[in-house]
Parts: structure tokens; C-alpha cells; sequence
């Protein structure tokens, strides 16, 4: 009996043991190059900093420098912006193009393989494809508009429409990822509660207002939320396509913090930009938790 | 009396008039030919930057600047690759791109597998807890990680050197464990006990029984690891300084900067920077698909 007792419990401490041992690399990864930098990122934020005279402890006096420059400002205004609309065109367009492929289809495989064919490809070559197609002289789509009789646009030229193009672009570019996750949310939806409707004569609108969308919820959570945590990082074809411009239209946070940090060497405030935004998103995430309960029915 | 009508009604939709089937046939099939030619639609808008960039690439310097745009070149300048070839390391940058995304992914594929076996298949305490932290990092956004990495491969001269793209790509992979405990669970732990009673330990049995059986689920993330550090852009823009040690998108964006209005050769360069990933793509789509739906299904 003693040696019944025992000897799983020997057992249980060795295959700890190993558990602890497999988990090691992760875990000293998150330790050295997540976690810990989050924490110094803090400390680096109350102190000045330019890489070569050594720090200094101001306090908060980077967080009251940010909040006094108007680029801070309008860079936030550019990243709403950018999330709010990229977002949420992302998410229409790619649960349109879900349902029209959910159908019964000749066809679908090579739709659904163009669609998320960009998704693959690096960001700094399609955007630099795309700054051509926008360029307001000899670009394609200006060539396009001109030829159906419509007056050409500026497109990354101006102050008002380098955004949206900027936005488009990041749609294109990323529909055909979140088109797939919506797909696999839909094909999870037994046949029956369609059946069932129809029996009872419901329309299309009714069906996919009743059934579609919030037995989809899940997976429509799951797309907003990695989708917003994205899009607070967009970087690459903003760098390639206006680097923040003009006249700083387009600066969204990351290249915001890129420039205080590798160009003008402002540590303590490029880390202060990054506590402010990490400190916003973590509120948006739980926020988005916490609304979640209202809309996202777990089947 | 009350059954009778619901019967007769339940009748009446079995037997439905033959005229109302082929109504309702002829409708499903309108619905299908709109949804078709907009689905095309949709398909030729996602594909036209890569003909432009192809139809560019193609033409004589001064062909570019015509206007309105013509699509077949005249005459065909094969020569532009040749050229976009040698003006800047492009070899090199796809040897460093190679090695680099080589590396990382089999490092990565080690680890997360290593750790997801101890979540899925062992038991320890704190398993819950330490499963939490690694999801919650997931949230964290780059911004706030980026400075002090930086400071600390500084510190231990790592900068302008591959190692800190690859150490910490090795070591932090939060999705790659959450996905392949996911798919460890989904196998029998009774192929573990039978060879813990022939006195296998637990890395044997993780590394002969489990890793063996996985192969599809690895494959899958193996290419996503690939691909994103294959794209990868802002790492290297901080990491890397002399043009011997650029990876290909890198090296895409010094181009960019140098020959600013050499469309022709920018179109070339991002062909030959985006060529192997469309081929690869058009063979192995399958698994690229199958792998976002395996994320998806988790939300």
C-alpha cells in the first residue's frame, strides 16, 4: 500500500521536473526579450536618454513633453483613423467575401486563393507596387479613372486622400487572412438552423441576422480583437509608402515612436509614447472583453 | 382537430409543386452568376498590382512615363532583371533572408513544440497560471519591447550582426505553443502511457511518439514562421546597418531610396523580391489555408 502511494507521487515530481524542462526556452525568451523589456520600457520612460551620455531621471517630464507637441496628437488622430477604418473595412469586406465563397460554388478554391494571395507576400515589395499604381501622374489608377471619364485623385500626394490610400492598401493586403478565419467560423455552423428557418420562411437578411451573425461572433471576436492589436503596429507600408507624410498626414504610432527613438535619439520620450499606447490598448482589450458579453454568443 | 393542420401543412412542403423547385432553382442560379461576377471582379482587383508590377518591370525607362499606361511592353526589357540583379547585393540579401528565416523556423518549431507538449500531455504546478502569461503576451504590441531590445543587443554588440533576429525569434513564439497544444490535445494520451510503462521518458516520448504524429500541424506553422520572418521589415531596418548583412525587404527599401523614379527597376527588383513566395504559394496553398483555419477555430 505504502509503495502504491508513493510511487506516483515520485512519478508526478519527475514529470514535473521535465514539464519545467521543455518549457525553459519560451519562458527564458518571454522573460529576456517580452517581459523584461516591458518593465524597462518604464523605466526608460520617466528618464532622459540619448544613447551616448548616460541617463538621467527626469520624472514625468517626457510624459508632459508629449502631451504638449502637436505631432502626439495628430499622430493619435492618425492612428484612430488608420485602426477605426482599416478595421472595420477589413472586417465587412472579409465576411462579405466569406459568405459569397460559403456558397456552393464552382470555383472556390482559386477565388479564396487570390483573395488571400497578398497576405504571403512582404509588405515592403507590394507597397511599393502599390505607391507606383498610386502615383498621380502615370499611375494605373489615375490612368483607370481617366479613362472612365471621372477626375484623377492625389491619392498619397495629399493631405486629405493619403490616408484612405494608405487604407485601402492595408485592406488589400490583409482581407484575404481574416476572409479564411470567417470561412472555418462559418463552415462551424450546423446545417440545421438554416433548415429550420426555412421552414419557418425566413429570408436571407432574416436567416443571416438570426443565425449567421451570432453564432459567427465568436469568430468575429476573435478577428476584431487581433485585428485591432495589428493595426496599432502598422508600420512597414506606411514607411514605404509616405514615411508619415505629407506633412505628417500619415504618422501613425509606431513610425511616431521609431523616429523619437532610432532618428532623434529621444529615448525617454519614444518610451513614454510606447507606455502610453500599451496602457491604451490594454483598456481597449478589456473593454472589448467586456463588451464581448453583450454580443458573442459561445455556442 | 388541433394535429390535423399541422400535418397537412407538413405535406404540403413535402410535396412541393414542380414549378416552384425550378423557380427556385432558376433563382439559386442568378444568385450564383451575380456572386460569380463579383467574386471575379473582386479576384482581378487583388491580382492587378502584381500584372502592373510585371507589365512595369518589362519596360524601356521611358515607356514608364506614358500616359495613359499601356499594358504590354514594347519592346520586352528582360534586361531589367539582369540589372536590378547587380545594382545592389540581391544575392546576398537572399542568402541572409534564407539563413535567417531557415534558422528561426526550425528553432521556433522546437521550442513552442517542446513547451505545448508539456502543456498538453504533462502535468506540473502552475501549468494554468503560466499558460495565462503566455496568452496574455500575445497582447503586448512591439512598440514597447523595441527600445530596449535595441540598447540591449547594444550592449552585447549584437548589433549589425543576425543574431537579434533569430535568439529571440528561437525563444519567444506564444502562438506556435497555443496552436500545437491545441493540436497535442487532440491526440490520444494513451499512446504516451503505453510507452511510459516500456520506460520511455517524457522527451522520448515528445520526441518519437507525439512529433511524429504532428508533422502535418508543424508543416503548417513551419511556413507561417517562414513567411513572417521572411517579410519581416522593422527588426532588421533597427538591427542592421551594412548592406553585406540585409535581408531581401531590406534591401528592397534601400532601393527604393536610391533609384526613386527607376520604376522599370524598382517593379524588377520587388518581382524578383516576390517570385519565390508566389510559387511556393501557388503549390503549397493548401496548408497556408489550413493553418489560418486551425487559428480560427480557437478564437
Amino acid at each position: 500500500m505504502i509503495r502504491m502511494a508513493s510511487r506516483p507521487s515520485k512519478l508526478r515530481r519527475q514529470e514535473e521536473r521535465w514539464a519545467y524542462l521543455f518549457l525553459l526556452p519560451q519562458y527564458l525568451g518571454l522573460l529576456c526579450f517580452v517581459l523584461g523589456p516591458v518593465v524597462v520600457t518604464l523605466f526608460l520612460s520617466f528618464s532622459e536618454w540619448n544613447l551616448v551620455a548616460p541617463p538621467r531621471w527626469i520624472g514625468l517630464q517626457n510624459y508632459q513633453v508629449s502631451f504638449q507637441t502637436d505631432v502626439f496628437w495628430q499622430t493619435w488622430r492618425n492612428t484612430i483613423y488608420y485602426v477605426v477604418v482599416s478595421v472595420a473595412g477589413g472586417i465587412v469586406f472579409s465576411l462579405a467575401l466569406a459568405l459569397a465563397l460559403n456558397e456552393k460554388l464552382r470555383g472556390v478554391t482559386l477565388y479564396r486563393g487570390i483573395y488571400f494571395l497578398p497576405v504571403v507576400t512582404s509588405a515592403v515589395a507590394v507597397s511599393m507596387v502599390w505607391r507606383w499604381l498610386y502615383n498621380p501622374e502615370f499611375g494605373l489608377f489615375n490612368a483607370v479613372l481617366t479613362t472612365i471619364g471621372l477626375p484623377t485623385l492625389p491619392w498619397l500626394n495629399s493631405l486629405k486622400w493619403a490616408m484612405p490610400s494608405v487604407i485601402i492598401m492595408s485592406i488589400w493586403q490583409t482581407v484575404g487572412y481574416n476572409m479564411v478565419i470567417f470561412l472555418a467560423g462559418l463552415q462551424g455552423i450546423a446545417d440545421q438552423f438554416y433548415e429550420a428557418a426555412e421552414m419557418d420562411g425566413a429570408t436571407a437578411w432574416q436567416k443571416f441576422r438570426h443565425i449567421t451573425l451570432p453564432l459567427l461572433s465568436p469568430t468575429t471576436f476573435f478577428i476584431l480583437i487581433t485585428a485591432t492589436i495589428g493595426a496599432f503596429q502598422a508600420f512597414n507600408q506606411i514607411y514605404i509608402m509616405t514615411n508619415g507624410g505629407p506633412a505628417n498626414a500619415t504618422r501613425v504610432i509606431l513610425l511616431h515612436i521609431y523616429i523619437l527613438a532610432f532618428r532623434l535619439f529621444k529615448i525617454g520620450e519614444a518610451s513614454a509614447v510606447s507606455w502610453v499606447l500599451f496602457l491604451i490598448l490594454f483598456i481597449l482589450t478589456l473593454i472589448n472583453f467586456f463588451v464581448a458579453r453583450k454580443w458573442v454568443h459561445y455556442g | 382537430m388541433v394535429e390535423a393542420p399541422q400535418d397537412v401543412t407538413k405535406i404540403g412542403t413535402l410535396i412541393q409543386p414542380a414549378a416552384q423547385l425550378t423557380s427556385q432553382r432558376r433563382q439559386t442560379r442568378l444568385r450564383h452568376i451575380v456572386l460569380h461576377v463579383l467574386l471575379s471582379m473582386g479576384a482581378f482587383f487583388m491580382i492587378l498590382p502584381f500584372l502592373w508590377m510585371l507589365s512595369t518591370s518589362l519596360k524601356a525607362p521611358g515607356d514608364v512615363f506614358i500616359f495613359p499606361p499601356e499594358w504590354i511592353p514594347n519592346p520586352i526589357m528582360w534586361s531589367n532583371y539582369a540589372k536590378s540583379w547587380t545594382l545592389k547585393p540581391m544575392g546576398l540579401a537572399y542568402l541572409n533572408s534564407i539563413k535567417i528565416s531557415t534558422l528561426t523556423t526550425a528553432g521556433t518549431l522546437f521550442t513552442s513544440s517542446l513547451a505545448a507538449f508539456a502543456f498538453a500531455k504533462l502535468r506540473f504546478r502552475g501549468q494554468h497560471l503560466l499558460f495565462m502569461i503566455l496568452l496574455a503576451t500575445l497582447m503586448i504590441p512591439v512598440q514597447v519591447t523595441l527600445i530596449p531590445l535595441f540598447i540591449l543587443f547594444k550592449w552585447i554588440n549584437w548589433i549589425d550582426t543576425h543574431w537579434p533576429l533569430i535568439v529571440p525569434a528561437i525563444l519567444t513564439n506564444a502562438y506556435g505553443v497555443f496552436l500545437l497544444r491545441q493540436f497535442f490535445i487532440s491526440l490520444p494520451g494513451e499512446l504516451g502511457d503505453a510507452s511510459e510503462i516500456d520506460g520511455c521518458n517524457p522527451f522520448q516520448i515528445y520526441w518519437f511518439i507525439y512529433l511524429p504524429l504532428s508533422v502535418p500541424a508543424l508543416v503548417t506553422l513551419g511556413i507561417f514562421a517562414f513567411l513572417y520572418h521572411w517579410n519581416e521589415f522593422l527588426l532588421p531596418l533597427i538591427y542592421l546597418n551594412s548592406l553585406q548583412k540585409f535581408t531581401i525587404p531590406l534591401m528592397l527599401a534601400t532601393f527604393q531610396g536610391a533609384y526613386t523614379t527607376e520604376w522599370e527597376l524598382l517593379m524588377a527588383a520587388a518581382t524578383i523580391a516576390l517570385i519565390p513566395v508566389i510559387v511556393v504559394y501557388i503549390f503549397g496553398q493548401r496548408y497556408f489555408v489550413q493553418g489560418i483555419a486551425l487559428s480560427g477555430l480557437k478564437g
